[in-house]
């Protein structure tokens, strides 16, 4: 077996935790990718698909990338790698479909006040105030932005992430739209105490970052070649509502929070949606110093500058 | 429902304390015996408190009123603790941490303090007398794990008397919320409603209903997390000496 494998490359794969022998692939191309390496691996465990796979090096190692090449790891005649179920996966895709498309159709249901949410007499009734159906249309044109750059704007870098995340997501997303929308949408609603100006000035606000945000998400995609998972640093381009690239990382946040979520607060004067904004502003600044972190540890050049989030604050 | 969490969270650290003793710097010990001597103390005030309420009234009736100052102190400086997760002294999860302080000071103010009613109430003294007898032993637990020198009795104590003081406290725990419902409702307490200008409502009657319903998940779990708990401690009493 040896001299078999010294000439056409082997691979063993045990369980990291129990060190069992699951595998055993003789006739490995020296050119293999991790990636075929876990197709094979799933042939002979059809329980286990490859996005499914952590195979590392050494048992509480890191996950090996599927582009690793077999012939540039620290590995002898026969490679020997440890093997991690990740659970059952999902695509980010279906994740961001379904979280997304839960927030558009609630809000729409308190809207048109459908049966059994406020008293019998409003039923299918709709408000006498413009900003009511003012704040349904950003808030579904922001969700329908958010579709269809799922679907045409953003190149992921990883396909799938763990089954429970969508539970756990959706109960964020559809919880919080089913909680501001009740409010919003209330026969006792109250409008803003600064009537059209703070509208006026909100709803400014809120298309501005929409703007933004998009522009950032374009920019991003540009970075990457269609199918390719590459990392580059973001630069402002000709685009102004890219410049805010000098000074913060992860401007498709910023826009987000600064100006979509707070400019729907003070159009709405809701505190549900103030609350909203808030956690998704928490959320958004540990996303953003991760993303910032990896960026400063990946690139010897990146510019020193730039803050995760805030410009200078955070 | 967290009467005997005596380590839901402090469990692990009990228990990796023994084997990985990275833990706190010289200073950040020295406060940490000083603050559990404290909280130690301050929960047998309490204990000697209801004794003396009892043996001086020859009933159980009404012996809130005797120990609510130490109380409300002391349960409301456990508080502290959250931040010694957070700053990274104690070696727990400073969201497992903070939940259950918060729960016991949900407790004591926004229930028991806040619904004057109830404070009369036997289900108060059954809490309180959970909470008591299980403090004593945590915080003495922690003071002698410190100390490197921990006694296998205030061991054996902590992993075992949650058996009964848990489901004891939790029952008082209940119960007393279900007291204060009625006032609730009748007098509006911390709720607020439609109209106004924030466009918000909160209803303190359904939101304390809620309250009581989410003890039916969590208290087998961290109830049964205990159990495990024990016997992974307990279960080497063969293996190593009875006096660390």
């Amino acid at each position: 077996v040896k001299t078999h494998c010294r000439i056409y490359g082997c691979v063993e794969i045990l369980d990291a935790k129990t060190k069992d022998k699951l595998c055993f692939l003789d006739k490995v191309e020296p050119n293999a990718t991790i990636g075929e390496i876990k197709s094979m691996f799933h042939k002979s465990h059809p329980q286990w698909y490859p996005a499914r796979q952590s195979i590392r090096l050494d048992p509480k190692g890191k996950s090996l990338k599927d582009e690793d090449v077999l012939q540039h790891l620290p590995v002898g005649t026969t490679a020997t790698f440890y093997f991690r179920d990740l659970g059952a996966q999902i695509s980010w895709v279906t994740v961001f479909l379904t979280e997304y498309t839960g927030p558009l159709v609630i809000y729409l249901m308190f809207y048109f006040r459908v049966p059994f949410i406020y008293a019998p007499k409003y039923d299918f009734t709709t408000s006498k105030h413009w900003v009511v159906h003012l704040a349904c249309m950003c808030h579904s044109f922001h969700y329908v932005k958010r579709l269809l750059e799922t679907l045409f704007v953003h190149r992921f870098s990883h396909g799938t992430m763990p089954l429970r995340n969508i539970f756990k997501n959706c109960t964020y997303y559809w919880g919080f739209a089913a909680w501001m929308a009740y409010y919003i949408n209330h026969p006792l609603y109250t409008p803003p105490i600064y009537g059209e100006q703070q509208i006026r000035l909100a709803l400014i606000i809120f298309l501005f970052c929409q703007i933004g945000n998009f522009s950032i998400h374009i920019a991003l995609r540009n970075l990457r070649p269609p199918g390719s998972k590459t990392r580059k640093i973001p630069y402002p381009t000709k685009n102004p509502f890219t410049w805010i690239f000098l000074l913060v990382s992860c401007p498709n946040y910023t826009y987000e929070v600064l100006g979509s979520w707070l400019g729907f607060t003070v159009m709405t004067q809701c505190l549900p949606v103030a609350f909203f904004t808030l956690v998704g502003f928490i959320q958004m600044t540990v996303w953003a110093k991760g993303k910032h972190r990896s960026y400063l540890k990946e690139f010897r050049d990146y510019p020193p500058l730039r803050s995760p989030i805030l410009p200078f604050i955070l | 429902m967290s009467a005997a969490a005596p380590g839901t969270s402090k469990a692990a650290h009990s228990d990796v304390a023994p084997k990985k003793k990275k833990g706190p710097g010289a200073l950040a010990t020295a406060y940490l015996v000083i603050y559990n001597v404290v909280m130690t103390a301050g929960w047998l005030v309490i204990a000697v408190g209801l004794v003396r309420a009892y043996l001086a009234r020859g009933s159980y009736h009404g012996l809130y009123y005797s120990i609510e100052k130490p109380l409300k102190f002391f349960q409301t400086g456990a508080i502290l603790e959250i931040l010694h997760c957070a700053v990274g002294i104690v070696p727990s999860s400073v969201v497992l941490t903070g939940f259950q302080v918060m729960s016991r000071v949900f407790l004591t103010w926004a229930v028991t303090h806040s619904v004057r009613e109830v404070q009369s109430e036997d289900s108060v003294l059954l809490f309180v007398t959970a909470w008591t007898v299980t403090e004593i032993i945590r915080y003495s637990f922690y003071t002698f794990s410190l100390l490197n020198h921990l006694p296998y009795l205030i061991k054996w104590a902590r992993y075992t008397f949650f058996i009964v003081l848990y489901p004891m406290g939790v029952t008082g725990e209940l119960l007393t919320i279900y007291a204060a419902l009625p006032y609730v409702q009748k007098t509006g307490l911390y709720s607020v409603t439609l109209p106004n200008k924030y466009n918000f409502s909160f209803d303190y009657y359904t939101f304390l209903i809620l309250i009581m319903i989410s003890y039916i998940p969590l208290f087998p779990q961290l109830y049964f997390h205990m159990i495990r708990q024990r016997k992974k401690v307990l279960g080497h009493v063969e293996d190593y000496s009875k006096v660390e």
